[in-house]
């Protein structure tokens, strides 16, 4: 058979990557398999009793705290999220990020109380024991911080996805819909707002809209299968899909009911946003429609040109994902990603779409959509709406990353 | 047309939120009394200061309180320290560049010093100093700020009556706000 230019090509790109017998034009054949001291000596004997942890050479998969904006002190603190390690659309327990006022408590469960009070019928409270007898659910949410990459607005200052969105992470919640404490405590009519505080010793504490904690607000003690770790509110929190994560009030000890919000400097000085004309918009609770790609990502490097999975995650405080476009020439043209079942309300949605790289220079981002229509704005986009001015919240804008000709993959936020 | 709440405030997607229907509803929350969460009940509701607790503070008691429990991290004349930054002015810096927060530039109402003050200050001791001593010191940091005069004396009747320049500063949620459309080529 004729030998064409593209066949050729293809045989050649084939044998570059599975560097085989295949090789036109003498790459190595493969060298003989040494067998694998693993497979000549035993391994490692099970402990009685042991919670177990990842392969040592995992040891670069961690939280990190943020080396962008230089934190001078440890007690109002956060860490993020390795997104760019992560497959699927759960976060292991021990990489869920953290953000906190004043560190974290070690609470003993069996000292803890919740107590529901205010304009109720009858105060209440409760033990941990308690709480964990009532009918419980469980259900798939994300967890975002509203300050979830401020540092990149309008220049790059992070260098990996996990400095720019790792305020996120996916799990499955387990508690008390909210509703249930609440019908038994039994609301007075007038009751339109609850304060939500935490044991901490910030005492944070915000203020929600009576419809949130009756719809679907739950009272949360287990992530994934155990128990709450500490730094993200063991032994009990509240969890407000959906919504900033501030508001899902860690280490909760105290919900009031009143008539009125309480307008705390949690939601008065701080977690409001800046607007044209010296304003600030308040109580913006939900957090809107975003994706990114998490792979490729800022700081990789690709191994020359050749077929890519280009993958990353999208999610939506306002309902479903419907659909993410993914662009490679900055934003020009745009290709619908793949969704990976299941896609769910208010939670983490992996998108994929293959990308055959063909090493010139390239500019990728992706673009979700939701259930609602929705789209997923640009920095000029919301530029044209907020003062991003300061710390700006919220900040649900498209990502690009530029890929150069040695596949070096880097932020590009305000250059592309 | 997205769900809000009665007052406004975008609520996102609703539920889903079934529980499974039982027989008999479970009940074991434990009645208390407010008298027993007497400790906890903590909270300030701002805007009226509903809430203010019996004490009272002057500035000059509050300059003192200041210099021995807040110093170290506020700085001097609370101009910001070493780790954090100025609780003084920014009053008119909202339509520049950068908009410098503090109480007395953001603040909407005066009893937010003695909410926050007394739930998490100082910020390795809180929820240590006194009714008196949280309406002093609030009262210094209103006076550093130019809103209450040297001689002036906070409690649960003049807290509330400050006048806050960022009073009206505040908007509602009114998102989703931006336009973004799906063009798919050729775009820009």
């Amino acid at each position: 058979m004729a030998s064409s230019p593209s066949r050729r090509n293809f045989i050649r790109r084939t044998a570059a990557l599975t560097g085989g017998a295949f090789a036109a034009g003498g790459a190595a054949r493969a060298a003989p398999l040494p067998v694998p001291s693993t497979n000549r000596e035993p391994g490692r004997i099970i402990d009685e009793a042991a919670y177990g942890l990842p392969s040592k050479f995992e040891g670069h998969v961690k939280r990190r705290r943020t080396d962008v904006l230089k934190n001078r002190q440890n007690l109002s603190d956060w860490s993020m999220t390795p997104l760019q390690h992560q497959p699927g659309i759960i976060t292991p327990n021990g990489l869920v990020y953290e953000r906190h006022h004043a560190g974290t408590p070690d609470i003993d469960p069996n000292a803890h109380r919740l107590v529901i009070h205010g304009l109720v019928k009858q105060p209440l409270e409760f033990t941990m024991d308690d709480l964990h007898r009532y009918p419980s659910v469980s259900r798939f949410y994300f967890l975002e911080c509203s300050g979830n990459g401020l540092t990149d607005w309008l220049k790059p200052a992070s260098t990996t996805v996990q400095q720019t969105h790792g305020l996120l992470s996916g799990a499955l919640w387990t508690g008390v819909p909210v509703s249930t404490l609440l019908e038994e405590a039994g609301v007075d009519p007038k009751g339109k707002w609850a304060l939500l505080e935490g044991a901490d010793a910030s005492a944070h504490t915000r203020s929600v809209p009576m419809e949130k904690m009756l719809d679907d607000a739950l009272i949360v003690y287990a992530m994934n299968g155990e128990a709450l770790r500490p730094e993200n509110g063991y032994p009990v929190r509240a969890l407000l899909p959906g919504w900033e994560g501030n508001i899902s009030v860690k280490w909760l000890r105290r919900i009031k009911i009143g008539e009125q919000p309480w307008h705390f400097r949690s939601e008065t000085a701080r977690y409001t946003d800046p607007m044209p004309d010296g304003k600030w918009r308040q109580f913006s609770m939900v957090m809107e429609t975003k994706s990114v790609i998490t792979s490729p990502s800022g700081g990789q490097q690709l191994k020359g040109p050749g077929f890519y999975e280009v993958t990353g995650l999208a999610w939506s405080g306002a309902g479903k994902i419907r659909a993410v476009d993914v662009s490679f020439d900055g934003g020009k043209n745009w290709r619908e990603a793949k969704l990976e079942e299941p896609i769910m309300d208010k939670c983490l949605t992996r998108f994929k779409v293959g990308w055959n790289w063909d090493g010139s220079p390239a500019v990728l981002m992706s673009r979700a959509v939701d259930s609602n229509g929705y789209v997923q704005p640009s920095v000029q986009d919301i530029q044209k709406k907020r003062a991003i001015v300061g710390f700006v919240q919220h900040h649900n804008a498209i990502q690009p990353w530029s890929v150069n000709a040695k596949g070096e993959v880097r932020n590009v936020i305000g250059q592309a | 047309m997205q769900a809000k709440s009665s007052s406004g405030i975008p609520l996102g997607a609703s539920g889903p939120h079934e529980v499974q229907p039982l027989p008999d509803k479970p009940r074991f929350g434990k009645p208390v009394s407010e008298a027993d969460v007497a400790a906890w009940n903590i909270d300030i509701r701002t805007p009226d200061g509903a809430g203010l607790p019996p004490g009272r503070g002057s500035v000059a008691q509050g300059q003192k309180v200041y210099a021995e429990k807040c110093v170290a991290c506020h700085g001097a004349d609370a101009k910001g320290g070493s780790v954090y930054g100025t609780m003084v002015g920014g009053i008119g810096s909202f339509k520049g560049s950068p908009r410098v927060l503090t109480p007395g530039s953001m603040y909407p109402y005066a009893p937010i010093l003695f909410d926050y003050i007394r739930r998490a200050m100082p910020m390795d001791r809180p929820q240590t100093l006194s009714a008196d001593e949280v309406y002093a010191v609030s009262a210094y940091i209103l006076n550093l700020n130019g809103l209450v005069p040297a001689d002036a004396v906070m409690d649960a009747q003049s807290m509330p009556k400050v006048q806050m320049p960022n009073r009206d500063g505040f908007l509602l949620d009114d998102r989703p706000d931006t336009q973004a459309t799906r063009c798919m080529s050729n775009c820009k």
